[in-house]
């Protein structure tokens, strides 16, 4: 599944990279034909296709990925977020070249999607205290946002919200753990 | 459970004192009302505490429920009398024999002396329809004379709360003593299993839940599918605050528990404005806390209805968990402006900042209520955390739990004398109770996790 998601955000982020000659418009390689060829449509099963030519060469999956993008439910969208998450070392807030990556990422994204309202969650690992850490990851979650921020996101499509250390995504107590439960989540909210 | 509750409370009321007491919860001082004015004062030897025996109350009707009341009150008066440690309490098996004396004639007063008990406490339990009537008795055993005689009179819904009155009119009689036998703790727990609504993953939920001081009574008082956290009692005991992600970003509500009303949002939050970690001011008129409003986590403070707002602190690092000290005069609160997390005082204007601690991690202040003038905190021992007492006095700290599990979270009992802390040692995170030397360690909750205690007046 992981390997998965990375395949996605490799193949977006060619696209991305293919499309984004265009400033503002969002980059379409293959723009108003759903992926919809499945069983349920059957009266668009033609025979007889006119215009043949070599068209097929454009890298097939990608746009397959992004517009499924746009028609996912935000809880499916969610689960299998096209978001990477920033990660942060012990006590701190600050974002490396990796979380700057990661954000770069995030921002094409969100300047792709421009509807998407999308609300960063700041996460702390359990070593800290309870309290502390709902002020820790309110930091981080705002550390993010002010470098998506730089990157042109408009903050009005950003919100903030901490969790401390409430909801770990890994629960064991080791350093393998921790370092995945001190991050910056990103969540879509609205789309 | 709201109709629960609510009659549980109107129980507690209904309760009639023989001596036009107040009822229970509210009454701190309550004067001496024995023998004319003159308070006979039960004495141990010399040095020793007083030994107090409580065998079990008599129940004068015959049905399974006033049986089963009077055993558990006589049993939890024990238990509320030993938890102070002014007395000395006998183990009850060694006083089984002992026959129950059903008028004060009738006390076998040579068999207490001779078991060397010095205070003597009797009870009887009787039906009245619907009610029960409760008498309670304190016997100096050396004279025979009755120090204290209490007849309380209710349903038999709570009968522990019985036993609570009772010791704290005890302690309050006999050794000048605030009790907190009717005191109440407030903590957060997901021990109900509810997953969380809206999008990400699977989440589960905590709420807010109350129990009274010695664990019983667990009941829950927020439902909501969302983080309930960080509740702090109102010093009139009848509404909680606390941090509620119901909006889906942290917010303070103010709940009143025994009525059911729509809570109120004295920080008027919004995704914008994110609030947390309320502390009740000792007055109960202000409320402090942690907000992000400034795009930075500072102190600010506001009235409990909503007026006033106002920021205490004006850094870029961290200032977060607020407390009060007892006069209200000053404020405690957690930062990290020297690098690391560290417990800062100021006064309650936010002038005259100075940092308390220098050690590695510090948070959680928990300001001790008078006369003590020490503030309880969470400070990073090896790969946890222990409870700390810093004393004004000596301008240093003391640590109060022992290294096992990491110990979090401190409450001060009203009195002073007691802590509320989280710890992991016994697995997941749940509530224990010390006291203020470090002894008398006893756990509180069991089901699922429970984090964030609070302690009542």
């Amino acid at each position: 599944m992981k390997q998965r998601r990375t395949v996605v955000v490799v193949a977006m982020v060619t696209l991305l990279m293919v499309g984004a000659c265009g400033k503002k418009k969002p980059p379409v390689a293959r723009p108003t034909t759903p992926p919809a060829p499945s069983g349920s449509t059957t009266g668009s099963r033609t025979p007889g296709p006119p215009e043949p030519v070599k068209e097929p060469v454009v890298v097939p999956a990608e746009p397959i990925a992004s517009d499924t993008l746009s028609t996912t439910d935000i809880d499916t969208l969610n689960k299998n977020s096209p978001f990477q998450p920033v990660f942060f070392a012990l006590d701190q807030d600050v974002i490396d070249s990796l979380g700057q990556q990661a954000l770069g990422h995030n921002a094409e994204l969100m300047k792709k999607y421009p509807t998407w309202i999308v609300t960063i969650e700041g996460h702390a690992d359990e070593r800290g205290t309870a309290e502390y850490n709902l002020a820790l990851g309110e930091r981080r979650a705002l550390a993010a946002r002010n470098y998506l921020v730089s990157l042109g996101i408009p903050t009005d499509r950003l919100r903030t919200v901490s969790y401390g250390n409430e909801f770990p995504f890994e629960p064991g107590h080791d350093e393998a753990s921790w370092s995945k439960n001190r991050r910056a989540h990103f969540v879509v909210t609205s789309k | 459970m709201r109709t629960l509750f609510t009659s549980m409370m109107a129980a507690s009321l209904a309760l009639t004192f023989g001596h036009g007491a107040p009822p229970p919860g509210r009454s701190q001082e309550q004067p001496p009302q024995q023998g004319g004015g003159v308070v006979v004062t039960i004495s141990g030897a010399p040095g020793l505490p007083p030994k107090y025996a409580v065998p079990e109350f008599l129940a004068l009707t015959n049905d399974a429920e006033t049986v089963a009341a009077a055993k558990t009150i006589s049993q939890v008066l024990w238990d509320d009398l030993e938890f102070e440690r002014e007395f000395y309490l006998i183990p009850r098996d060694t006083y089984r024999t002992i026959p129950a004396a059903t008028s004060i004639d009738q006390v076998p007063l040579d068999q207490w002396k001779q078991l060397g008990a010095d205070g003597l406490i009797i009870g009887t339990v009787r039906k009245n329809g619907s009610n029960v009537a409760v008498q309670v008795r304190l016997i100096e055993v050396a004279s025979g004379r009755t120090a204290l005689a209490k007849e309380y009179s209710g349903t038999l819904k709570n009968p522990r709360l019985y036993a609570h009155t009772a010791s704290d009119e005890i302690h309050q009689q006999q050794r000048n003593l605030r009790g907190v036998a009717r005191t109440k703790l407030a903590f957060t727990s997901d021990r109900d299993g509810e997953r969380m609504k809206g999008p990400v993953i699977d989440r589960g939920i905590s709420n807010i839940y109350i129990s009274d001081y010695d664990g019983a009574n667990q009941t829950r008082v927020t439902v909501s599918r969302s983080l309930d956290i960080t509740p702090a009692w109102s010093p009139d005991r009848n509404s909680i605050a606390y941090t509620s992600y119901r909006s889906d970003f942290p917010d303070i509500l103010i709940q009143f528990i025994y009525e059911g009303k729509v809570p109120f949002k004295p920080a008027a939050g919004s995704s914008e404005k994110q609030n947390f970690l309320p502390a009740w001011s000792p007055d109960g008129t202000q409320l402090a806390f942690t907000s992000n409003r400034d795009h930075n986590n500072e102190i600010y403070v506001v009235n409990r209805d909503g007026t006033n707002l106002r920021r205490l602190t004006n850094h870029p690092a961290i200032d977060v968990t607020p407390t009060w000290s007892p006069t209200g005069n000053q404020i405690a609160f957690t930062s990290d402006r020297t690098g690391s997390p560290q417990i800062w005082i100021m006064n309650a204007d936010g002038s005259e900042p100075q940092r308390i601690t220098n050690e590695g991690f510090c948070d959680r202040p928990t300001w001790s209520p008078a006369p003590f003038n020490e503030i309880a905190y969470a400070s990073r021992s090896g790969a946890g955390f222990d409870i700390k007492i810093f004393d004004f006095a000596t301008r240093s700290s003391k640590t109060i739990t022992d290294g096992i599990g990491s110990n979090e979270s401190p409450a001060f009992s009203p009195n002073g004398r007691h802590l509320a802390f989280t710890s992991t040692r016994a697995g997941k995170e749940q509530i224990f109770l010390i006291d203020r030397d470090g002894k008398n360690l006893r756990q509180i909750t069991r089901q699922g996790m429970n984090r964030y205690p609070n302690w009542s007046q």
